[in-house]
């Protein structure tokens, strides 16, 4: 099935009155991001999103794929399922080796070249870990960053799905902006949920969250890519400073006086 | 009556699911009714009259097997059912030796379990998920949609012929698919016999006598109200 863009309807908020936003689209290649407070529904939201809510969970949203509702068998058999949602968990459960798990997902998905696939998706969360991931190290032993990384990873390349939902992957100790930069390779429909500026200010649009509704789109002009820009700048110090420290460097002011003075 | 037995490990979201499954039952004007069968303790029962004010019981096995005490029980609950005039007999049970299965013919049976449980879990609890109808698996929240799918496939594998069914019941997600099934249940009928051949061993049920009620059988047996008495030399 050809994906063109899924429309969420508005349903109620916590307070049971209709949501501001009545109606919503994102289209293939849009980078949306959810942003508000802790506890306003930006998860519930992705929830809804990716379970197709057709009225039927406590925010009475509908999600329609290509301007139709969803059949029900759609949701059933996951290895069709369009999205894949990338939660806040950072621990696996599985208890095998990652090569294994991988080798499973990636004929359950029908992959054409298992192995390839497999190293591919390595490959592709290593670039956004610390810690390179090994194929027989089990998955309930990686570390937060790891399983992260790998999750994105598994759901881009493996999942190959054509939708893809971001809980706060900022959370997870891994090259957030590399992240970015690696995803926008794919042309999909991306989601963040983040508390994260330079992610919320480099997404096409981003839809704000209060009290369980959404209140209102808010579109990046040029003056905010500016803005996320320079934010970017002011990340990739903060992640040259980190590893820095990690590698148990001393740090000196006057040099980073000088490269907060380039960013402008 | 249609008879729709439940079985599953101990807190992997039965109860969670039949209490949705109840209420959207009762809203399609249906008239269930409930029993629970464990080992020990069990207040579920109580629960469910209290929120939907249907016939509830519960039954302890004490001293057998929950499974071999839902064979030489199972024919008293049905007539209970009738009794109390309800149409659909929900029965919850614990399998726990994981060598029989609940389900009887006719029945429809439904295997709840927790994708939590590792990847192995559904080469390990056998005629339980073999022989079911339906495999709801629950919790799907908390691991990863990866993990999801290499679970589903792991049950598949086990049981080919399985409808599965991925529910978030705390959510009441996934639950409508299990109700359109159960409505489309037929009607239990007399006598009733187990639906699988139980392992081999030294009951009466284990040797494979699949007839259900207490008449069928000797040895150290019971009725649904916890009295034990032995029929036999």
């Amino acid at each position: 099935m050809e994906i063109d863009k899924i429309t969420i309807m508005g349903g109620i908020g916590k307070d049971g009155q209709p949501e501001k936003v009545e109606q919503l689209d994102l289209k293939m290649g849009d980078i949306v991001s959810i942003v508000g407070p802790t506890g306003c529904g930006k998860t519930t939201l992705i929830n809804d999103i990716e379970l197709f809510g057709n009225r039927n969970t406590p925010s009475q949203r509908q999600i329609l794929l290509n301007g139709e509702p969803v059949p029900d068998d759609f949701t059933f058999d996951p290895s069709k399922h369009p999205i894949a949602l990338i939660s806040q968990h950072t621990n696996f459960l599985s208890d095998l080796p990652v090569g294994e798990f991988l080798t499973i997902h990636a004929t359950v998905r029908g992959a054409s070249n298992i192995q390839r696939v497999v190293n591919e998706t390595i490959e592709f969360a290593n670039q956004l870990t610390g810690e390179a991931i090994i194929k027989g190290t089990a998955m309930t032993e990686l570390s937060g960053g790891q399983t992260r990384s790998l999750l994105i990873a598994d759901a881009v390349i493996i999942g190959n799905s054509p939708i893809i939902l971001l809980d706060e992957i900022e959370n997870a100790g891994i090259h957030k902006t590399r992240a970015l930069e690696l995803l926008k390779n794919y042309r999909k429909i991306f989601v963040f949920v983040t508390h994260d500026p330079t992610i919320a200010l480099l997404s096409d649009f981003r839809i704000v969250m209060k009290n369980g509704a959404m209140q209102k789109l808010i579109f990046s002009n040029d003056e905010e890519k500016r803005a996320a820009n320079k934010l970017k700048s002011m990340d990739n110090i903060i992640l040259h400073y980190r590893s820095l420290v990690r590698s148990g460097e001393e740090l000196h002011a006057h040099i980073l006086d000088e490269e907060l003075i380039g960013i402008n | 009556m249609k008879l729709i037995v439940f079985a599953g490990p101990p807190t992997c979201g039965k109860t969670t699911v039949i209490r949705q499954v109840i209420r959207r039952m009762i809203a399609g004007n249906h008239k269930p009714s409930y029993i629970k069968i464990d080992v020990l303790y069990a207040d579920e029962d109580e629960i469910i009259k209290k929120e939907f004010g249907i016939p509830t019981r519960k039954i302890y096995s004490g001293e057998l097997c929950p499974d071999h005490c839902n064979v030489v029980v199972l024919d008293e609950a049905v007539e209970w059912a009738e009794r109390v005039g309800s149409d659909y007999l929900f029965v919850e049970t614990a399998g726990l030796c994981l060598r029989c299965s609940p389900y009887v013919e006719k029945s429809l049976g439904i295997v709840v379990l927790e994708c939590t449980s590792g990847m192995n879990l559904p080469r390990k609890i056998g005629p339980m998920l073999t022989l079911a109808d339906i495999s709801v698996i629950t919790k799907i929240d908390l691991v990863s949609q990866a993990e999801r799918e290499v679970f589903r496939y792991r049950v598949l594998e086990a049981a080919k012929e399985i409808t599965v069914v991925e529910s978030n019941a705390l959510y009441g997600i996934g639950i409508d698919p299990i109700v359109r099934r159960i409505v489309k249940t037929v009607d239990i009928e007399f006598p009733m016999y187990l639906r699988g051949n139980p392992p081999v061993g030294t009951c009466t049920i284990c040797v494979g006598k699949k007839e259900i009620g207490a008449k069928h059988h000797f040895g150290v047996l019971r009725t649904m109200d916890q009295e034990l008495y032995y029929v036999g030399e």
